[in-house]
């Protein structure tokens, strides 16, 4: 009952301030653009290789498809952090939260009620985001990549392990704090994960592995690059995948014990972030 | 069996790294009463009401709200606060802002409408309800800061400088309200730096200095107990001055004014039958009880506790 008090507070005051607005209407200028630029390029490929190459237009399509996903995956890696990173930093700091807490609530309630109210607001914004990305590659051509819900999915893990970090580190950080260890995390792991893919690249040599570990360390830091290498490889055309060249995913690709180790890491910074929230002095 | 304290500490203490902020907090606040709890800047008195509240953890003594420990968060359903610092969600409305209090509260939508609108009224901010709390002014902001410390009919409410951003208005509405929680049996924790208010609402107070209670008395021994007379007379000679020693000390004479401290009210007839018997002629006698203020810097001292 509180938590669901608490979940629509934070879910109302996204859209008193504007957040949820400014979101729908910014992802839809995303849409727009990717929409129109989908259409021009794909019209322009099929004048010149024609409409019946169906296997080369697919894996065009493909790429546009990783295109699309790779940027709404940042997007909502983005609004995940810059709407929490100041939701219990920022009322600790300012007193706001010591009337809450100050009622018959008990404090995980508060802590799991704001992260149930950022979660459905990014499940909904990674619904609009990715469906529409989706949608719009559907609907033009016809495509479908080879496992969408799967994608999206792991994309939504990657969201709620960020929304999760995010609150973890509010419970002790100010919000400047909180944000430079969020990003921060974000930052290593996507060069971890370049890293890493570059190193697939190359033959086996000690260069390669030593690259291939420095990708596993910072996935283990925090495996969101690690999530977006498997999404995109589930969204890979098997072409692709056989070819093991994309900017997008690499031929090594995070196995499913990565993603039981994603999972334990959200369970765990969640669990966590409650705990120092308990302790915490308001 | 009687019934608990509203309000039992024991020993609290609390420390944040080298500083200690609360020493050694023991007192016992009774279901009805209204307690003033007093000190100077620093001395522990915001640290205490958030101890009380679960929003800080002792680090040592124990604590009870109506027989439960402290952070139990059951019995803050009968509890209710406002902090020194108001700050809420201010992009809430006046309506919305209490409607959210009375669901943390559990309350029916009923009763929280109907308990909303009578704050509201009692607050004097109907008028205002619909905006948002981000156009109210300081004062109004502690208001309605008072009106979601009342909207459970709590049975203890604990207010920690509530008059802070009031005007001389919102002054008295705080302590007619604190006046109406009394006739209804509420018990009232009151941490305020305005001895005066303290002094017209409070039944009992403590002084609280460097994080330890120094002196729990209750408010008419402390401020009924001693006087000050003063008097206005002429024909005032040195042999009648000295003449009054025998009923008060700190005679002081000047000129046709004269001042003396007594120990109690029932001399003033006696001191005025000498006067006129001795061939003074009085024109004035007026009583003064020594402020609560006198008695804050008697007690707590002139350096303030710093």
């Amino acid at each position: 009952m509180n938590l669901l008090i608490i979940a629509h507070l934070t879910f109302r005051e996204a859209a008193r301030r504007r957040i949820l607005l400014a979101a729908l209407l910014l992802g839809l200028v995303f849409l727009t653009v990717y929409g129109l630029g989908f259409h021009f390029i794909m019209r322009d490929i099929e004048a010149s290789i024609g409409s019946t190459n169906l296997i080369t237009l697919n894996e065009i399509r493909n790429f546009l498809l990783m295109a699309g996903m790779y940027v709404v995956n940042f997007l909502t890696a983005m609004m995940t952090v810059l709407t929490s990173v100041d939701t219990l930093s920022g009322e600790i700091a300012s007193g706001t939260i010591q009337t809450v807490v100050a009622k018959p609530i008990r404090r995980w309630e508060v802590l799991a009620g704001k992260w149930l109210g950022f979660g459905i607001m990014i499940t909904l914004y990674l619904l609009l985001m990715g469906g529409g990305v989706m949608g719009l590659v559907f609907l033009r051509s016809g495509y479908v990549a080879p496992h969408p819900w799967r994608a999206l999915e792991l994309l939504w893990l990657n969201a709620l392990i960020l929304l999760s970090v995010s609150l973890l580190g509010g419970t002790r950080l100010s919000t400047l704090a909180n944000g430079v260890l969020v990003f921060g995390l974000f930052g290593i792991a996507f060069i971890g994960g370049w890293i890493e893919q570059i190193g697939s690249f190359m033959n086996n040599t000690a260069a390669s592995q030593t690259a291939l570990n420095i990708g596993v360390i910072t996935s283990l830091m925090l495996p969101s690059e690690a999530l977006w290498k498997r999404a995109a490889h589930e969204l890979q055309s098997p072409l692709v995948a056989a070819l093991g060249f994309s900017p997008f995913a690499s031929s090594i690709y995070p196995s499913l014990m990565m993603i039981l180790y994603a999972l334990l890491y959200l369970g765990a910074a969640l669990l966590f972030a409650i705990h120092l929230f308990n302790r915490r002095d308001l | 069996m009687p019934p608990p304290p509203a309000i039992e500490t024991l020993h609290l203490r609390k420390t944040f790294g080298d500083k200690t902020a609360v020493n050694d907090l023991t007192l016992a606040v009774e279901p009805g009463e209204v307690f003033g709890f007093l000190g100077p800047n620093g001395a522990g008195k915001t640290t205490s009401v958030k101890m009380l509240l679960g929003l800080i953890a002792p680090s040592g003594g124990e604590g009870f709200l109506f027989g439960a420990p402290l952070g139990d968060p059951d019995v803050r359903s009968r509890v209710g606060f406002l902090p020194e610092h108001f700050r809420f969600h201010d992009w809430l409305r006046a309506d919305e802002f209490l409607a959210l209090h009375a669901d943390l509260y559990h309350m029916s939508r009923q009763h929280a409408r109907q308990r909303s609108a009578e704050l509201l009224d009692l607050v004097g901010l109907t008028p205002h309800a619909r905006k948002k709390l981000r156009e109210y002014s300081k004062g109004m902001l502690q208001r309605i800061g008072l009106a979601q410390a009342l909207l459970n009919q709590p049975d203890l409410v604990i207010l920690d400088e509530p008059t802070s951003g009031l005007d001389p208005v919102g002054r008295r509405l705080v302590r007619d309200i604190i006046r109406e929680l009394r006739q209804s049996g509420t018990t009232v924790f009151l941490n305020s730096h305005l001895l005066s208010e303290v002094e017209i609402t409070c039944d009992r107070v403590a002084f609280i200095k460097h994080g330890e209670v120094i002196r729990v008395s209750p408010l008419h021994t402390l401020v009924e107990g001693e006087l000050t007379v003063e008097i206005r007379a002429r024909g005032l000679t040195p042999e009648i001055i000295q003449g009054l020693a025998r009923w008060g000390q700190n005679v002081r004479a000047d000129d046709e004014h004269l001042s003396l401290t007594l120990a109690s009210e029932a001399d003033l007839p006696a001191i005025n039958r000498y006067l006129v018997e001795q061939g003074a002629k009085v024109y004035a006698l007026r009583p003064q009880h020594v402020s609560l203020e006198d008695l804050f810097i008697q007690i707590v001292g002139t350096d303030g506790g710093l």
